[in-house]
């Protein structure tokens, strides 16, 4: 699976732009403001290039270490005119956001299952609905979908309707059966009726709860038990109005399961998920989609390049 | 563990009476060290007050408060710090850290208020907010709470979008046993005025109404909650935010305000380790108070919100004022000191091992508790702790089966012995080898703790302030 096929497509430039309007019009539009008023890289322009990034829920370490990476290349005249300093926030922001790129999971399995984790809310139920339409639309795979939330009220019945919206299959069962009993069966299911791809919700979690944790890392166990290399991905839901609290959250789901991808959703709001930048910066997750809605189609297979050219050109 | 640092700090509670916090976290050692070097001088200067600023505008930064919202929050702080008397019983440090506390409890409403109810019922309370805040179960806890407190609340959602929102209220309130509207109808208003007038007639004297989660800047939706609301005439417009939001809060909860008008805030999800500095940017824009907190998912988990508390928290300090709270509530003051006696005396029994264990379980689930703790310094680990809750019954059984005098001398319970408690309680001798386990490692840690008491370690407990 090549993101570049998705940037061919027609329309992905156009729509990618659309999503991330909100972005560009609050963080770069307001960095250019700040580089036609100031005419020196001083402190007052620093100071204003730091609000701003932190406005994105960079966090205040992030920002500041590009802060002082700005500040050392200006003494040292590496920057030599204000302008400079947009391209050297692209290229970091790029650069972040590529490093990772590389450990994108490609290899092709017969049956490859996909794991959804998260905090509570985040829209991991909305994204497996999205993501199977992907799958399957686009990628033309034969898809099942496990409704492992056993937790929450009618998270079954949600995830359902998304099923039916896809014509793709659900395994479930009771509320309040162990989800790792729903996982053994829909993997079982899975491989009777040959299918490519196993989409498996789960329940919201607060990363500060052990036992829901060790509850993850159980079903982590029987999919590796069940299915040689499962799971294949591990996809961390984060919302994008998401502050510092983030950055714990990746870190705790890492530890317990790993976590092979960021999905971040609501990018259709204003807020612009800075926080993600930090995560993938920290952990090196790469992004691999991002949401932009409440339709089926509201999903974007995430491309650094595109992302970033879009904001800043 | 639990055990021995609760009957410690509480005897240092008691020393220093109930506003005192625990002061553990980086920010006051990072102030101490800014401002180690004022003892002496009269007052606070302008260059240290900067120093202590920086720290302060960082913090808050970190905890999740706009950038806006913390410099005119800093400028505040700042004029009242300036030129006040450095006190003979605070290390500058501390006190300008109490500054900036009863600065933010302030902002954030000193009292917590409660919900108002109409004289002519049913009042309505209408839960609004962006997609997957917490709505739906906000609304299941208010209902519980309303009908704890003697009241008749009604449920309705008028969610039409999301699939299965309706499904999920509706198997809330069979869960709570609290009745919710259902209708064929799929329009938002033909909803709610249907619920009105069942309300109405069968006497129903609280409406509460769940709606779709929605964009702020998505006019189309926002113009339908303001119709909702103008159609229902709600007393209380409750605008429910997740606790762990960043910077965009203030930008929601502005929205939401200006063009629905709400008059309180429920903040969700403070469970997690989440500082919850959004807080404070959503009460600066609205001006409106935060009337509960939403502290997990269960429909018993929602609390009155505490300015104070919050305070400490969004400043990293722990949330020690609930913890004392709780204890008051279920620990006998002379039992406590007994104890602490006992560990200093090193002559903490299985006993009262068992004692202690019930006393501690009173207050609650313990893993709700340690969460109260503040997550640094030498108690880091502890808000996170989970409890087995059955394993601690177990524990109780184990004791129960063994004799008194095995009680007072666990180290005269051999092979044969083990097996016979583990019989008695039917538990497995593994269970009662880990128990002993436990205890020998507990009172290890107790009897260091106890040293600790009268020595220099938890001098650093309970500051006055
Ligand atoms: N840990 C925790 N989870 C909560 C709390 N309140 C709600 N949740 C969870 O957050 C998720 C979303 O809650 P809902 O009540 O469905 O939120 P909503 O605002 O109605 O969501 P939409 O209707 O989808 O916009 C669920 O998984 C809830 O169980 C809380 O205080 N603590
Ligand atoms: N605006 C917007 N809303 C979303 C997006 N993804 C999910 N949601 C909404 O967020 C809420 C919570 O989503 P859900 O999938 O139930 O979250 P889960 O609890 O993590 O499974 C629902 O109201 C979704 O419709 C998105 O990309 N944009
Ligand atoms: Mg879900
Ligand atoms: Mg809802």
């Amino acid at each position: 699976m090549s993101i570049f096929n998705y940037r061919e497509q027609p329309g992905y430039l156009a729509r990618l732009k659309e999503a991330i309007q909100a972005t560009k019009q609050e963080f770069v539009a307001k960095i250019d403001e700040a580089l036609g008023r100031e005419k020196e890289i001083d402190e007052a322009f620093l100071e204003e290039l730091e609000r701003i990034l932190i406005s994105t829920d960079l966090g205040v370490q992030t920002a500041t270490d590009l802060i002082d990476k700005i500040r050392l290349r200006a003494t040292s005249k590496q920057l030599r005119n204000i302008r400079e300093v947009k391209k050297l926030i692209k290229d970091e922001l790029l650069d972040i956001l590529k490093g990772v790129e590389s450990s994108q999971s490609s290899a092709d399995v017969p049956l490859r299952l996909v794991m959804m984790i998260g905090v509570n809310g985040v829209g991991k139920t909305t994204t497996i609905g999205k993501l199977a339409r992907l799958y399957r639309q686009e990628e033309g795979k034969d898809v099942l979908i496990c409704a492992a939330d056993t937790f929450r009220a009618a998270a079954v019945e949600q995830l359902e309707i998304w099923a039916q919206r896809n014509q793709v299959e659900l395994i479930k069962q009771k509320t309040g059966t162990d989800p790792s009993a729903v996982l053994f069966d829909a993997i079982a299911a899975s491989k009777a009726r040959g299918k490519n791809i196993l989409i498996v919700d789960t329940a919201g979690r607060l990363h500060t709860k052990s036992n829901l944790m060790q509850e993850l890392e159980k079903m982590k166990r029987i999919s590796g038990r069940e299915l040689g290399g499962a799971p294949h991905d591990v996809f961390l839901v984060i919302d994008a109005t998401t502050g510092q609290n983030g950055l714990t959250q990746a870190r705790e789901f890492t530890r317990a399961v790993g976590v092979t991808g960021l999905i971040v959703t609501k990018l259709d709001g204003t807020a612009k998920g800075g926080i993600v930048v930090a995560i993938t910066k920290e952990l090196q997750i790469p992004i691999r989609y991002i949401g932009v809605g409440e339709s089926i189609e509201d999903l974007m297979v995430f491309s650094p390049e595109a992302y970033v050219d879009g904001l800043f050109e | 563990m639990a055990i021995c640092i609760f009957a410690s700090s509480r005897q240092e509670v008691f020393a220093v009476g109930e506003r005192s916090i625990l002061m553990l976290d980086d920010l006051s050692a990072k102030l101490q060290r800014v401002l180690k070097d004022l003892r002496g001088e009269g007052r606070l200067t302008e260059a240290h007050v900067d120093a202590a600023m920086r720290e302060i505008r960082i913090a808050l930064l970190e905890a999740d408060v706009n950038f806006k919202v913390v410099k005119e929050f800093v400028a505040c702080v700042k004029g009242k710090a300036l030129g006040q008397e450095v006190l003979a019983s605070l290390t500058p440090g501390q006190q300008v850290l109490k500054i900036v506390r009863d600065e933010l409890t302030e902002l954030l409403g000193t009292v917590n208020q409660g919900l108002i109810f109409s004289k002519t019922p049913p009042t309505v309370i209408l839960l609004a907010g962006l997609q997957g805040s917490g709505k739906t179960t906000s609304a299941g806890k208010l209902a519980r709470l309303l009908q704890r407190s003697g009241r008749r609340p009604l449920m309705v959602s008028v969610d039409v979008y999301r699939p299965a929102a309706r499904d999920q209220l509706a198997i809330i309130g069979r869960e709570i046993k609290i009745p919710v509207f259902e209708t064929v109808s799929n329009n938002p208003f033909e909803i709610c005025q249907q619920a009105l007038t069942q309300a109405k007639n069968v006497g129903y004297d609280v409406l509460l109404v769940d709606t779709a989660g929605r964009l702020h800047i998505d006019q189309e939706l926002m113009d339908e909650l303001r119709e909702v609301k103008r159609r229902l005439q709600p007393l209380e417009t409750l605008l429910v935010a997740d606790a762990m939001t960043g910077q965009d809060a203030v930008n929601s909860a502005r929205d939401f305000h200006e063009q629905v008008g709400v008059t309180g805030v429920i903040l969700a999800k403070m469970d997690g380790d989440t500082r919850g500095g959004a807080a404070l940017s959503i009460q600066s824009v609205t001006g409106r108070p935060i009337k509960f907190i939403g502290v997990g998912e269960k429909y018993d988990s929602l609390e009155p919100f505490h300015p104070d508390r919050i305070a400490s928290r969004i400043l990293g300090m722990g949330d020690v004022l609930s913890l004392i709270e709780k204890a008051e509530e279920a620990v006998d003051k002379e039992n406590a000191l007994r104890m602490v006696e006992k560990i200093r005396k090193d002559s903490f029994t299985l006993e009262d091992f068992r004692d202690q264990l019930r006393q501690i379980r009173k207050l609650g689930p313990l893993d709700q508790l340690f969460k109260l703790f503040p997550n640094v310094g030498p108690l880091k680990g502890i808000s996170g702790m989970q409890v087995d809750e059955k394993g601690l019954a177990h524990i109780e059984a184990i004791i129960n089966s063994m004799t008194p005098r095995e009680r007072d001398h666990y180290k005269i319970i051999n092979g044969s012995r083990r097996k016979r408690i583990s019989e008695g309680c039917g538990c497995t001798v593994q269970q009662v080898n880990q128990l002993l386990r436990q205890y020998d490692q507990a009172r290890k840690m107790m009897r260091q703790m106890g040293t600790g008491v009268k020595g220099k370690r938890l001098g650093k407990f309970g500051f006055p302030f």
